[in-house]
């Protein structure tokens, strides 16, 4: 029983990470951006947040930092992108190297000496029930955020007037222009909570998953969350899925290589990617659904006439 | 800043603008224009494509900036700096392309032009109420990409009301619709009139701007030409003051024994499911083109014109090879250039993009889409590309068709829309292919290039060819064609001849009336 929950707890925290990414990549594509910084945003993130949780001795200032970071990161490529009018695709890779890079740089001091972590939830009596007391009220303080970042960006895009008008720019950006909304300061907005959640990611990764600074330690993370936006055909709650299904089958097949089974691990590495691909491309065979929530102008370059 | 009201006209000015101008790099799109719009009136503003409409009316609803000029709104000076502000004013507008987000339902696209916080659901009932009395029903849990154009409009136009302004802005409001929704729409028109509201009204239809319109503003070149009651002219003299000359007529002669003419073009039970979820499926397709004839297919946009024209052109192929046949060969298995090297021509709707490459010179467009069919002249051994060749067959061309532009040999973008539409039907021509198909030959063209390119297609065709028109504009229709067929909701019907056609006739047609009850409806009516 303590194995299951125990698997169960370890698969939480591997999805944790990919869901706020995506989430906060969903919303920027939603807006019609397509910011392919995501991995970069996320390393910056995580380095923000283990230098300030480790010189300050808190992993609450250091979570928070890593928000600011990647919020601040992502500025950048707003303002390439939005008010300069670059190409999306090329300034977004750039970021992502720019992100590895520079957060190699900031984190030689960092490497090898020991981090803060963020303490599980703790309620007396409540969490230390049998598996639900764990499983429900006993994870680290991100998880409870992912789920409710998760809720809280469904409502907003889907219940609220600015969601209507942020899926309305990425519907059509020259309409949008043309009601009067102002277009480029949504987009703004859009990409620094998305830079926002990948910071807080990155933040995840060095301030709770593994408590130290690692180069390079969002390891191709930032990029499974970009695809799963897209396989997960822009709805919230699919991306939710996504993560944790990738999430599930990560640590099952790790558990697969320890117990020695005989297929090639590099088989056995690659079945997360594979079974995230082949479950949303199932569930988002209905084509219709799908063309009606694929942001029409998404990665096209948006410069108002006047 | 003078507020005073010039006090020439019988009932207040709404809105008055003073020496607008717009400058767009080295072109003055608006030159010191002057126009006065009085309470309770519909507005005609005249002029052909390029004339400064569009630029006039979006500086007036703010999505444009002025280089200079005034606008006064009830004799108080404004500056409308966006189209927030122009609501705020009370100005709304029904743009000509439409301004709709296709994955939103109508009443989401309302609540998103309202600045009001209320729920969806109330936007929804109320926009229902609003269009049931203007007889303009509405459906507004319907996806925008799953209506017809005439549907979409009605959105606009609603939404536009829902905003209560004093001065509606229509451009270009017919050129989408059936004569019979036309109809409609200037009941609703004489209605907001009767209610106080001010109409500036965007038109270059002669005979509705007559019908519907107390006063008319005429630009030409950007500038105001001349000031009229429409009423009192005639569409003749309409038309000679947009242009600055007189406009000649297309001369049609008269086809003899096409009846026995060689079959050019057969399209035989002509199938296509939809693409995409919001396109139109194609249904059991029949036509025959004869030599030395133009048959025209007309029909509201978006009723599977788009789609039967690639089945037709090969940028969609066919599962039956025999449904497509060019000269008496099976042709729907073969790609665009198979179908060129036939003896066939395609002249797509999209001029920038489709029709031309934007950035390329004139005659690197004329090698891309003719170096198959003119390879012998165009590219020697070792598929070298003849330069020369090229560019003399291009000037050729541009003679031909009177195509003007600013460099001997300019890219595609810099042209104006109807000179480089001029020179793409011109390219074909110049090949003197057996079948012709052009879809919208003339859209956003001004009136002395399209009777330039409509009178080649006639003598195209009675120098022996077939040619296929598919347009929306019905007085295009009626001056080209031998035979009109009508395409609706991806069904066409049997080609009337044009002795027997009217525009009645035709309108029902495209409204969806069975092909067999149309003239039934008629003798009715």
């Amino acid at each position: 029983m303590d194995i299951t929950v125990n698997i169960l707890l370890t698969i939480a925290t591997a999805a944790t990470p990919l869901l706020i990414a995506a989430i906060g990549e969903l919303v920027v594509e939603r807006s019609g951006v397509l910011n392919l910084g995501v991995e970069g945003m996320m390393i910056m993130g995580a380095v923000g947040g283990f230098g300030a949780g480790y010189l300050t001795g808190s992993p609450w200032i250091g979570l928070l930092a890593a928000i600011i970071v990647g919020a601040l990161f992502s500025l950048l490529f707003a303002v390439m992108t939005l008010s300069l009018a670059t190409n999306q695709v090329a300034t977004g890779l750039s970021l992502t190297l720019l992100g590895l890079g520079l957060s190699g740089m900031i984190g030689t001091s960092f490497v090898g000496q020991p981090g803060v972590r963020l303490p599980n939830l703790d309620i007396p009596v409540i969490s230390s029930i049998p598996v639900v007391g764990r499983l429900i009220f006993g994870q680290d303080p991100v998880f409870y955020i992912s789920i409710a970042l998760t809720a809280a960006v469904m409502w907003f895009l889907f219940r609220t007037r600015t969601g209507l008008t942020l899926r309305s720019i990425g519907d059509s950006h020259t309409s949008a222009h043309a009601l009067g909304i102002k277009v480029i300061r949504y987009r703004y907005l859009a990409v620094m909570f998305g830079g926002a959640c990948a910071g807080l990611a990155g933040g995840h990764l060095s301030l709770v998953y593994t408590p130290q600074w690692v180069e390079n330690m969002s390891a191709g993370r930032g990029w499974i969350a970009l695809a799963l936006v897209v396989f997960a055909s822009w709805r919230p709650w699919r991306v939710l899925a996504g993560a944790y299904i990738f999430g599930a089958v990560w640590i099952g097949q790790l558990h697969a290589q320890a117990f020695g089974i005989p297929v090639p691990s590099q088989f056995l590495s690659s079945l997360p990617y594979l079974a995230t691909i082949v479950v949303l491309v199932l569930i988002s065979r209905n084509k219709r659904l799908t063309m009606m929530n694929t942001p029409a102008s998404l990665g096209q370059p948006f410069v108002p006439d006047r | 800043m003078g507020g005073t009201v010039s006090a020439n006209h019988d009932r207040a000015n709404l809105l008055e603008v003073r020496g607008l101008t717009k400058i767009f790099g080295t072109l003055t799109a608006c030159d010191h224009i002057d126009l006065n719009i009085a309470k309770g009136e519909i507005h005609a503003l005249l002029g052909e494509n390029g004339a400064g409409k569009s630029t006039l009316v979006k500086m007036l609803f703010g999505s444009l900036e002025p280089n200079s000029g005034e606008i006064f709104w009830d004799g108080s000076p404004v500056k409308i700096t966006s189209p927030g502000v122009a609501k705020k004013l009370g100005i709304g507008m029904v743009f000509q392309h439409f301004s709709l987000f296709e994955a939103l339902t109508a009443a989401e696209n309302i609540a998103l032009s309202l600045n009001d916080g209320s729920p969806i659901s109330t936007i929804a009932a109320k926009a229902r109420a609003l269009s049931f009395s203007y007889g303009l029903p509405l459906d507004p849990d319907s996806l925008v990409g799953d209506l017809s154009v005439g549907e979409r409009q009605r959105i606009e136009i609603i939404r536009c009301l829902l905003q209560t302004p004093q001065l509606i802005i229509l451009d270009e409001p017919t050129s989408v619709l059936t004569p019979q929704e036309a109809d409609k729409l200037f009941e609703t028109l004489e209605r907001l009139r009767s209610e106080g509201k001010s109409i500036l009204y965007i038109s270059h239809r002669l005979e509705e701007v007559k019908r519907i319109c107390d006063r008319a503003t005429v630009l030409r070149h950007g500038k105001v030409v001349g000031h009229c009651n429409p009423r009192e002219e005639t569409a003749a003299s309409l038309a000679r003051m947009m242009v600055g000359s007189e406009v000649k007529a297309v001369v049609r002669a008269p086809a003899d024994g096409i009846e026995t003419a060689p079959a050019l073009l057969e399209i035989r039970s002509l199938s296509r499911k939809p693409a995409t979820p919001f396109a139109i499926p194609l249904k059991n397709i029949n036509l025959t083109v004869r030599a030395g004839e133009v048959i025209g297919i007309a029909g509201v946009a978006g009723n599977g014109q788009g789609e039967f024209f690639e089945s037709v052109s090969g940028e969609v192929l066919q599962q039956d090879a025999g449904s497509v046949r060019i000269r008496g060969k099976d042709a729907g298995g073969l790609s665009i250039t198979g179908r060129r090297l036939m003896g066939a021509a395609f002249v797509p709707e999209e001029r920038l993009g489709h029709g031309a490459a934007p950035r390329m010179k004139l005659s690197e467009n004329l090698l891309l889409s003719r170096h198959a069919t003119d390879g012998k002249a165009f590219v020697g051994s070792g598929g070298m590309v003849k330069n020369g060749a090229v560019y003399s067959a291009a000037q050729r061309i541009i003679t031909a068709m009177d195509v003007r532009k600013s460099a001997p040999d300019p890219e595609a973008a810099a042209l104006s829309g109807g000179n480089l539409q001029k020179f793409i039907v011109g390219r074909e021509l110049d090949r003197k292919p057996s079948v012709m198909i052009v879809n919208q030959p003339t859209w956003g063209v001004d009136a002395g290039a399209a009777a330039h390119i409509r009178q080649a297609l006639i003598e195209l065709a009675r120098s022996g060819s077939a040619v296929l028109v598919i347009s929306q504009d019905l007085d295009e229709l009626f001056e080209l064609s031998d035979a009109i067929g009508v395409m609706h909701n991806g069904e066409l019907s049997k080609p009337l001849p044009i002795a027997e056609a009217t525009f009645e006739k035709i309108g029902l047609l495209m409204g969806g009336a069975e092909p067999g009850h149309a003239e039934h409806a008629m003798e009715v009516a």
